[in-house]
């Protein structure tokens, strides 16, 4: 059976439900219920990144335990993005050894999330560099 | 035969449609009033001639857009022929700008505007600018957002040839002292525009009253529909074509009648005037109680804009330890519609030119909130919002580590 013409391809039938432009129901489940936010007291490291361009910015703190990552927080001023790329690499690095977190890339972050936004793929970066300054941070305390 | 009728139903259901929405960003658009989209619909049934002909269909379209320009020019005191349709306000300010400068050209090449236009405006200027068909002047605006009409006079000089300044801004709401800047560009025998596409339909507007010889109007600003606008061009203003082709609008805007858009527009602007007294008092008194109710939430929102030369239907903050886009995306999820800067820039992240030309700090510049009530806004409405904003800034400023 065809389509009644009168609705065809300018129907007003809803667009595809994620376009690249959308976020994922995963990304804006961590805006709404962000998992380890905070500061650890004490930390082993600490990281910082920001986004010069928009001037978002994240904060890592993790405590190492016999060379795994045994716990992080995070503090995001930023986007949605920003917020759910920290948010869900808390999640991603813990109980990683510290070689295998500091091995985790941005597309670990759009796999967990679904996908970002095309425009909004440098806020996982973000994530990413804060987590690799407090695996370093903690490297370098460790050894002092 | 079979599902034809059955389908329709689900193919138009659209996803949310479980969900009460908020709609609280009526300076981004505003829906169409439903009289003036059934008249656009006859108009686009039952009225297909081109003005431009001259036997009968012709005739009667050519009617219609005659009526539509009676109903825009009586709604601001002008004369029919003053009135130029164009395809919305974007259009009326590069047509004001760019027509009056190659009107002029050889003589004055001077423009003079604010740092908080519409980019229809800045963009326009700075364009003009680039190809050396402009010297442009930018005035600052005071921590409110309003322009002194002594800056404007200031940066005047032999060759200025227009001054543009907005009448409401679009993002904080700021009124500007238009009759006053218009009475020093007449002195000075400058032509005056003003963008007035987040005021006419909502405030008086008289052009016999204000000394403006150009003026911006938008449809879909005040219930009309999109792509539809109007540039007011008093008499005597010179003023060129910008584009060429058939001759329509007395040749200042060629090119066949947007018929349904125009008629749109004009009803849509005779409804605005008619409910315009009693609805901008309406939509004062919840503006306010918005504005008094964030307050008490939220004692360190950041107002912005002037606290009372504003537009009745705006408020707008700005939150610290919070993000623009994360509080629009957030409030999305739990029903409302309400934006951050200007709609036209949502997707990036750099803070609003506005906010930064009223001297805010760049990171509090990023927390901005714009809500713009309309002719669905209730007090629920306000009360929803409240609830549901509280919340929010209260969650993003813990996942920034700001203390509430």
């Amino acid at each position: 059976m065809t389509d009644d013409v009168r609705l065809g391809p300018a129907s007003l039938a809803p667009a595809e439900p994620h376009s690249k432009d959308h976020y994922s129901d995963r990304a804006l489940d961590h805006l709404t219920r962000p998992r380890n936010a905070g500061t650890l007291s004490g930390p082993s490291g600490t990281g910082s990144d920001a986004n010069p361009s928009c001037g978002d910015r994240t904060t890592i703190t993790l405590r190492v335990a016999d060379g795994r990552v045994a716990e992080l927080r995070f503090r995001t001023f930023g986007c949605t993005a920003a917020i759910a790329s920290a948010s869900v690499l808390t999640e991603l690095a813990a109980g990683l050894s510290v070689d295998d977190a500091a091995r985790l890339e941005p597309a670990d972050i759009l796999n967990a999330l679904g996908g970002l936004p095309v425009r909004k793929e440098a806020c996982a970066l973000m994530a990413i560099g804060a987590l690799r300054g407090a695996l370093v941070d903690a490297r370098v305390r460790a050894t002092a | 035969m079979r599902c034809v009728s059955n389908a329709r139903p689900e193919r138009f259901a659209p996803r949310l449609s479980t969900m009460r929405r908020v709609y609280l960003d009526h300076a981004a658009t505003t829906p169409v009033d439903p009289e003036v989209a059934d008249l656009m619909a006859q108009v686009l049934r039952d009225v297909p001639g081109n003005p431009s002909s001259i036997y009968a269909e012709g005739r009667r379209a050519r009617a219609l857009v005659d009526r539509a320009r009676d109903e825009v020019a009586q709604a601001i005191g002008a004369e029919p022929a003053e009135i130029v349709f164009t395809s919305g306000g974007t259009e009326a300010d590069n047509l004001a700008l760019r027509g009056v400068l190659k009107a002029r050209e050889g003589e004055a090449d001077g423009v003079v505007t604010t740092a908080i236009e519409h980019h229809a405006v800045l963009d326009t200027a700075h364009d003009l600018e680039a190809h050396g068909q402009a010297r442009v002047s930018v005035i600052g605006v005071d921590r409110d957002g309003r322009v002194s009409p002594g800056a404007v006079r200031a940066a005047l000089d032999e060759r200025t040839a227009v001054v543009s300044v907005m009448h409401g801004n679009n993002e904080i709401g700021t009124l500007q002292p238009i009759a006053e800047i218009g009475a020093i560009c007449r002195e000075r025998n400058v032509a005056f525009h003003s963008d007035a596409v987040q005021t006419v339909g909502a405030l008086e507007i008289d052009v016999r009253a204000i000394p403006v010889d150009l003026l911006s109007v938008n449809a879909h600003k005040f219930y009309g529909p999109k792509g539809v606008g109007a540039l007011y061009v008093r008499r005597g203003t010179r003023i060129a074509t910008v584009q060429t082709g058939g001759g329509q609008e007395r040749g200042r805007r060629t090119g066949t009648e947007n018929v349904a858009g125009v008629v749109g527009l004009g009803a849509a602007l005779r409804i605005a005037t008619a409910k315009r007294a009693a609805e901008s008092a309406r939509l004062a008194r919840l503006r306010d109680t918005l504005i008094a109710g964030i307050r008490s939430r939220i004692p360190d929102a950041t107002l912005t804009g002037h606290p009372t030369e504003r537009l009745p239907n705006n408020a707008s903050f700005c939150f610290s330890g919070t993000q623009g886009e994360a509080l629009v995306v957030s409030l999305d999820l739990e029903g409302i519609s309400a934006s951050s800067g200007s709609a036209c820039t949502s997707g990036n992240t750099d803070p609003s030119h506005v906010l930064l030309a009223l001297g805010l700090e760049r990171d509090l510049a990023q927390g901005s909130l714009r809500l713009t009530l309309g002719r669905s806004t209730t007090d629920d409405d306000i009360a929803a919002l409240l609830a549901a904003l509280t919340g929010i800034v209260a969650r993003l400023r813990a996942a920034a580590g700001v203390a509430a």
